[in-house]
C-alpha cells in the first residue's frame, strides 16, 4: 500500500536501498512529490499545526499574499505560547497575546481550519495536542512553526519545525522544499535503572554528542530501552532532538504506539484502522538498514540528569560535581548560573520549580511528579507551578485527584499553555532566581531576564520543590 | 525576497559558539511584531558589553557577520533572520549553522556561508587589526569570499538556492507551477492510504 509509484530515483545513499531501508527513508521517500535535484525534494505535508504566534502570523501573511489555503482540512490550530495560564484566564489575561489570538480565531473562521480554543478539549501545547487527538499518525509528515515539532516523531511520523516563510509555503501548497537529511540512529540498549526517565536519556545523549551532534540528521531512537518506553515518554525523548541539533527525531511505531492511538479523536476507525495498521507495521527500519551515523548508549549507565549551564549540553548526572570550565563559554555559563566549579550539583538551593512544557506536561509526567509528594510540602522559599499540557491532561489529572495533591503540597495548579518554558506570556522566573524546570531550554534569559534554569525530569523537579534544593529523586 | 549578488563591507567578529535565536531576538519582542522593525532589538541584552561589537563603531551596521560554530541553533523563529537583516546584515559566515535558521536565511536573502573556523578567525583578526579599513567581499555568483588580504576563498552552496538568491525568487510561486503534480500525488495517496485522509475529513 505504501508503494505508490512516487519513489525517487536511487541516489546511491546507504539508506536508499529499497530492500534495507531505515524508518526515516520509509517516511521520506513516499512523500516526495518531485525530485528537485542535489538532494532536494518537494515533500508532501500531511498535517500542519498552528499556534498563536507563528500560526496566526502565517495565516495573515498567506492571506496578504493573496493565496488560499491548499488543504484547510489538514491544518489544526490551538493557542499556547502567548496566553496566560493563570486560573480563570481568558484570551485577554495576558494583554500582549490578545491580538495574536484574535487573529488566529478570525483566520480560523475564515479558512475553516480546526481551532481548539481556550477551555475546549484539545486546546493545549501544540505538541501535546497533536498526539493526544491522533492528528499525527505513524507514516505521516507534519510541520509546525515551532522547533519542538520533532516531539511528534515519537509516534513514528516525520515531524519537524520550520520558519515562518516555509510555513506560509506549506499553507499555500501543502508541500515543502526540503533537503534530505542524513540518517542517524541512537540505540539505547539494556534496561533503564529505576528512577531514570526518558528526559534523562535524551539529556545524557545531548551531553555526550553536544548541541550540534545531530545537525543535518534525522535521528531515530531505537534499542530495547526505547521499545520499553510508554508512548508519552517517547514524545519526551523526541522533544529534545532539536537540542541535539536535529530537526527530526523519530521512533518506530509498535504495539505501544497503536494501543495509544486507538480510539483517539482523529485516529482511523474500523476497516481504515486495519489498513493503517498494515501500513504502519512496515515502517520500522529493516534489520540490516545502514545509517549515516550509528551510536550506542548503555541505558543501565544513565543516572538522573540535570543541567548546570546555559546550554542543554552542559549537563551532568545528579551525583556529579560542577565541572571546571573548559572554555570562555563555560566560565560565562557558571557566572550566569551563580555556580562554583567543583561543588556537587546536588544541594544547590532552588527558588522556583516549573513542571510543564511540550517536553514534560502529559498525564504520566504529572503522575511521576505527584508520586514524589507523599504528603510532604513544597519548601517555604520555593514557588512551584504545575502547568498541564492540555485541557484534556488537566481534566484527566483532576479526575484522579492530582490537582488536589499538588495544591495540598503547595504547588500552583494552572491552565494549559507554554507558560514558563517560553516566557512569552507575561509569566517569568524573576531575575537571579534559580529554577528547576521540566522544559527543554536553559538558555540565558529563556525563563525571564536573569533567570537561572536547570533542566530536569518531572520527578527531579518535584523533589527539588520539596527539598528546596536540587535533589536526587531516587532518594527523595 | 531581497536578491543577493555581491556585498563588500565590514565583517563584524562575533566569535561565540552556539549563538541561539533567543540571543538574537527574545520571544517577547516577537509577540505582535512585524517583520520590519526588529533590528533595534537585535542582541538586546548584549548591547553595551565590551565584547559585543555590533552596537558600536566601527562594526555597527556592518553587512557581514563572522560567527562561531552552530550559529542560529534553538528556536525556529524566523524573526532571528528578520532581526539580523534589520541590523543591516546581508551575510553570516560561520563554521556551522542550526538547520532551521539556515533554511530561514534563504527565505529572506540573508546569505549563510560555511567556512572553516580557523579561516573565520583569521578574517576576524584581520578585521580587528585594521578596524574600519579592512573589507570583506561576498560574491555569490563566483561563490567566493574575498578576505581583507585579497585571498578568494571558495564556498559551497546548492545551485537552486544560489539561483533563488541571485534572482530573489519566491518559493511559493515556483511550487505553484507544480500544482498538477501535487494534486496527482494527493489523488494517488488518498487512494493508497485512505486512512491518512479520511480520519481528518471535515
Amino acid at each position: 500500500m505504501l508503494d505508490r509509484g512516487a519513489l525517487p530515483r536511487k541516489t546511491g545513499r546507504v539508506d536508499d536501498d529499497r530492500m534495507t531501508r531505515t524508518l526515516f527513508a520509509k517516511l521520506w521517500d513516499p512523500h516526495v512529490v518531485a525530485d528537485l535535484g542535489e538532494g532536494w525534494s518537494l515533500l508532501h505535508i500531511d498535517r500542519v499545526l498552528l499556534h498563536d504566534l507563528s500560526g496566526a502570523r502565517a495565516l495573515a501573511e498567506v492571506a496578504a499574499a493573496g493565496h488560499a489555503l491548499a488543504r484547510p482540512d489538514l491544518v489544526f490550530a490551538t493557542p499556547d505560547h502567548a496566553i496566560s495560564t493563570a486560573p480563570g484566564r481568558t484570551g485577554e489575561t495576558f494583554p500582549g497575546g490578545a491580538a495574536p489570538l484574535a487573529g488566529l480565531r478570525q483566520r480560523a473562521r475564515e479558512t475553516g481550519i480546526r481551532l481548539f480554543d481556550l477551555g475546549q478539549p484539545g486546546q493545549g501545547i501544540v505538541h501535546v495536542m497533536a498526539p493526544e487527538l491522533a492528528i499525527v499518525l505513524p507514516g505521516t509528515t507534519l510541520v509546525c512553526g515551532d522547533s519542538h515539532t520533532c516531539t511528534n516523531g515519537g509516534v513514528g511520523a516525520l515531524a519537524f519545525g520550520i520558519g515562518a516563510s516555509e510555513l506560509s509555503h506549506v499553507l499555500a501548497t501543502q508541500t515543502l522544499m526540503q533537503r534530505r537529511p542524513r540518517a542517524m540512529r541512537i540505540r539505547f540498549e539494556g534496561t533503564l535503572p529505576p528512577g531514570v526517565t526518558a528526559k534523562d536519556m535524551i539529556l545524557h545523549a545531548i551531553g555526550r554528542f553536544g548541541t550540534a551532534g545531530g545537525t543535518g540528521f534525522a535521528v531515530e531512537y531505537a534499542g530495547a530501552a526505547v521499545r520499553a518506553l510508554p508512548l508519552e515518554a517517547r514524545l519526551t525523548l523526541c522533544n529534545l532532538s532539536i537540542e541535539l541539533g536535529a530537526k527530526m527525531g523519530l521512533i518506530a511505531p509498535d504495539e505501544t504506539t497503536y494501543a495509544y492511538l486507538a480510539g483517539r479523536r482523529f485516529a482511523p476507525r474500523g476497516a481504515a484502522w486495519d489498513a493503517a495498521l498494515a501500513d504502519w507495521r512496515r515502517l520500522p527500519s529493516d534489520p540490516d538498514a545502514a545509517f549515516d551515523a550509528d551510536h550506542w548508549i548503555e541505558a543501565g549507565d544513565i543516572a538522573p540528569q540535570v543541567t548546570w549551564g546555559t546550554s542543554p549540553e552542559q549537563v551532568l548526572p545528579i551525583t556529579g560535581r560542577i565541572p571546571a570550565p573548559a572554555s570562555a563559554a563555560d566560565r560565562a555559563a557558571l557566572d550566569y548560573m551563580g555556580l562554583e566549579a567543583g561543588r556537587p550539583i546536588e544541594g544547590t538551593k532552588v527558588d522556583w520549580v516549573f513542571i510543564g512544557s511540550c517536553t514534560n506536561s502529559r498525564l504520566s509526567d504529572l503522575r511521576d511528579a505527584a508520586a514524589m509528594l507523599r504528603g510532604r510540602r513544597v519548601a517555604p522559599h520555593v514557588t512551584a507551578w504545575v502547568v498541564p499540557g492540555s485541557e484534556t491532561v488537566k481534566r484527566e489529572a483532576e479526575a484522579e485527584g492530582l490537582d488536589r495533591a499538588f495544591l495540598a503540597a503547595g504547588f500552583a495548579w494552572r491552565e494549559p499553555g507554554c507558560s514558563l518554558c517560553v516566557a512569552a506570556n507575561g509569566e517569568t522566573v524573576p531575575p537571579g532566581a534559580r529554577s528547576v524546570s521540566t522544559s527543554n531550554r536553559n538558555f540565558v534569559g529563556r525563563q525571564g531576564t536573569g533567570a537561572r534554569t536547570h533542566l530536569a525530569s518531572p520527578a527531579m523537579a518535584a523533589a527539588a520543590a520539596l527539598a528546596g534544593a536540587i535533589t536526587d529523586p531516587r532518594r527523595a | 525576497m531581497q536578491p543577493f549578488t555581491t556585498v563588500t563591507g565590514l565583517a563584524a567578529p562575533l566569535m561565540w559558539a552556539n549563538v541561539d535565536t533567543d540571543m538574537i531576538i527574545p520571544v517577547q519582542r516577537l509577540v505582535g511584531s512585524t517583520r520590519d522593525g526588529l533590528g533595534p532589538y537585535g542582541f538586546e541584552r548584549f548591547r553595551g558589553r565590551p565584547d559585543f561589537p555590533l552596537d558600536q563603531p566601527p562594526f555597527a551596521g556592518a553587512p557581514i557577520l563572522l560567527a562561531g560554530e552552530n550559529f542560529g541553533c534553538g528556536s525556529s523563529r524566523e524573526g532571528a533572520v528578520w532581526t539580523l537583516m534589520g541590523m543591516g546584515l546581508r551575510c553570516v559566515i560561520a563554521p556551522s549553522f542550526g538547520d532551521i535558521f539556515h533554511a530561514n536565511c534563504f527565505q529572506n536573502g540573508l546569505l549563510p556561508v560555511r567556512l572553516p573556523l580557523g579561516m573565520i578567525r583569521r578574517i576576524a583578526e584581520a578585521m580587528e587589526a585594521s578596524p574600519g579599513n579592512a573589507r570583506v567581499t561576498l560574491d555569490l555568483g563566483r561563490q567566493e569570499v574575498v578576505t581583507p588580504w585579497g585571498e578568494a576563498l571558495p564556498f559551497a552552496i546548492d545551485a537552486r538556492k544560489k539561483q533563488a538568491l541571485l534572482e530573489g525568487l519566491d518559493d511559493i510561486a515556483l511550487t505553484r507551477q507544480r500544482e498538477a503534480e501535487i494534486l496527482a500525488w494527493q489523488a494517488r495517496d488518498s487512494a493508497a492510504r485512505p486512512w491518512a485522509w479520511d480520519s481528518v475529513a471535515g
